[in-house]
């Protein structure tokens, strides 16, 4: 099963994503890597490098951010560890990381479910 | 300049970074969310305390791994982007012992290239930039004038400072204080403020 990794400014919130989507998708590997070492707001390398490996798998790793700092860091993060089965998701947090852990449970693949949170991207939440 | 030079330099800036710490917080607080100051300082002191060890290192390799140091342990948009800077910086001076105020500039702009990717930044957004960028045209211009490097410098200091003053006239469109939108205008950028005190403390060493 692909990985999933919720990089957040936020303890609280990296792990309150992190258990909503574990509702749905019960075994797939979800990690939190939000907040400082402290606890205090801010995104961490060394936390974000850390939760990536504890979800790798040769399936890979779709990484999931929120804003500012999580976006960057992650990069570095990713460029660093220089392997193309980890992969930077471009969308809504909390929506892309519930499609993607359920995805990831129904054992697509890291390309289908980075295909699926294009769409995530896209999707309105009101009628257009 | 070799590695010594440039190791009183990193350590004159992470000191004048932790003396401003209080003052760029405050001016986080009015647009941000109130962490450069603590930010910087805390990434600065990291890279204080570990240049004993990097006393070794060629100047490439030392401004890599001021640049790692920062994008480990500060924690806000500031890490990677600084942390980019010095990086790219020192890709600049691969392979050197010795550079010079030309190495200077080519490390300059590398930095810059550097934060603009990353940050998918360009002038004028109220960021960081906006003190980057008129320095290193103003310090090129003064070279091409026949300059000496302390002369340029100092010229670079003065656009630095001119560009922080200029973000106070712009609302932000990158990073958190763009949630502001036009309410941001009338405050200086934080990160436009610790370049202007980086480019500060490099012309306040080599003066000596």
């Amino acid at each position: 099963m692909v990985g999933i990794v919720i990089v957040s400014h936020s303890f609280k919130l990296a792990e309150g994503v992190k258990d909503f989507a574990g509702v749905m998708a019960k075994s797939c590997p979800i990690a939190a890597a939000g907040g400082m070492p402290d606890g205090s707001y801010g995104t961490n390398f060394g936390i974000i490098s850390d939760a990536i490996d504890s979800v790798s798998s040769e399936d890979g790793v779709i990484v999931l951010v929120d804003m500012g700092s999580a976006i960057m860091t992650t990069e570095m993060v990713i460029e660093e560890k220089n392997n193309p089965k980890i992969k930077l998701a471009d969308c809504p947090l909390a929506e892309g990381t519930m499609a993607a852990a359920m995805d990831s449970e129904m054992g697509m693949s890291l390309e289908d479910i980075l295909i699926d949170l294009e769409q995530v991207r896209n999707e309105r939440k009101l009628d257009y | 300049m070799n590695t010594e030079g440039l190791i009183s330099i990193i350590k004159n800036i992470a000191e004048k970074i932790d003396m401003e710490k209080d003052f760029l917080g405050e001016l986080d607080s009015f647009i941000g969310d109130g962490d450069h100051g603590i930010n910087m300082a805390r990434g600065f002191n990291e890279v204080k305390k570990k240049l004993p060890e990097f006393s070794s290192l060629e100047p490439a390799e030392l401004l890599k791994s001021v640049g790692m140091t920062l994008v480990a342990t500060v924690g806000g948009a500031s890490g990677p982007l600084y942390g980019t800077a010095f990086m790219k910086a020192g890709a600049a001076l691969k392979g050197k012992e010795n550079f010079d105020i030309n190495d200077f500039v080519s490390a300059l702009e590398l930095a810059i290239e550097g934060v603009m990717k990353r940050g998918r930044s360009t002038q004028g957004e109220k960021t960081m930039l906006d003190s980057m960028i008129p320095s290193l045209t103003a310090l090129k211009t003064s070279l091409a004038n026949g300059d000496d490097s302390i002369t340029a410098l100092r010229e670079a200091v003065a656009a630095a400072e001119d560009g922080v003053y200029y973000t106070k006239t712009i609302a932000a469109t990158k990073g958190r204080a763009s949630y502001l939108g036009v309410r941001s205008i009338g405050y200086q950028d934080p990160g436009a403020t610790s370049y202007k005190m980086i480019i500060e403390s490099v012309y306040e060493t080599l003066k000596q």
